[in-house]
């Protein structure tokens, strides 16, 4: 229980630390990324305020053995870089540039009643789905 | 040379929001062991066992739900999306693909694997920005807009 509502609470922070950085806002994204037009370098400051606090969680995850709650982390064990990492990121910052939304700030979007954030997520769903499925295919082959 | 927008240009709520996502992925991380990935949180419930489902749904609804928390102290700041919803669809698709053949997005991999030092998520990280670069660059500035 103390597991769920703490990861509740986690989307919630995270939710409102986008409204108030102005990453929800997808036109403010696309300013950061228009280098070739009037730059808004913002959204560099919201990463640099995310991972200065980011770095200080991690160091402090690293000294410990187990979770406050007393459980074993999951952090993500592969170190390879390899084509699937670069295609798909490549993938995924095309649709970035293209409508300025990043999986968080669409669903805060979402949230927050845009109609255009509602079909966004849903593609986005159809795409993690259709991830799986070719995942299937190749894994049956 | 770059022409920068210094009147669209917010400092101290891009910092302060920025570590309000920080301290939220040190929650997700300190108390629960988790990274704060959200197309791998969000992906995940597509595959995952049905006990690993909860807190996963949670952390989204708390993303969906921030809006409303956010209207209980004052007005919601402008989403503005220029998009036309074609493209909006083809957006989604790409990022939903996108980020789990990738293993991560600007969260899982610009916050937390930059955080913590991973060359695999710094690679991705540059990788998506250089892609955001040119993507908008191609629109803007030689399409000329959607």
């Amino acid at each position: 229980m103390a597991f769920t509502l703490l990861s509740f609470l986690a989307g919630l922070t995270f939710g409102i630390g986008l409204l108030l950085s102005g990453m929800a806002n997808p036109e403010k994204v696309l300013g950061f990324l228009d280098l070739a037009g009037l730059w808004d370098p913002s959204l560099a400051l919201v990463m640099a305020g995310a991972i200065a606090v980011g770095v200080i969680a991690f160091r402090v995850a690293g000294s410990r053995q187990l979770t406050l709650l007393g459980r074993a982390f999951r952090l993500p064990s592969k170190g390879d870089i390899d084509k699937r990492l670069v295609i798909g990121s490549v993938l995924f910052g095309a649709g970035w540039g293209l409508a300025g939304f990043c999986p968080g700030p669409a669903l805060v979007a979402m949230g927050a009643g845009q109609h255009k954030a509602v079909v966004f997520v849903v593609a986005m769903v159809v795409g993690m789905a259709l991830f799986e499925l070719l995942e299937k295919v190749r894994s049956n082959r | 040379m770059i022409d920068v927008a210094w009147a669209q240009f917010t400092p101290w709520t891009a910092l302060a929001g920025g570590a309000l996502i920080g301290a939220a992925a040190a929650l997700l991380l300190l108390f629960n062991g988790r990274i704060a990935g959200i197309s791998g949180i969000l992906g995940g419930i597509l595959t995952t066992t049905p006990g690993d489902i909860p807190w996963r749904a949670a952390f989204v609804a708390g993303l969906v739900l921030a809006p409303i928390a956010w209207l209980v102290l004052a007005d919601l700041p402008p989403i503005e999306i220029e998009a036309g919803y074609p493209v909006i669809v083809i957006a989604g698709l790409l990022v939903g693909t996108g980020t789990r053949y990738g293993s991560g997005c600007t969260s899982g991999h610009g916050v937390c694997g930059i955080s913590r030092f991973s060359p695999r998520s710094l690679i991705a990280t540059a990788t998506f920005m250089v892609a955001g670069f040119m993507t908008v660059y191609i629109v803007r500035h030689q399409i000329g807009g959607f």
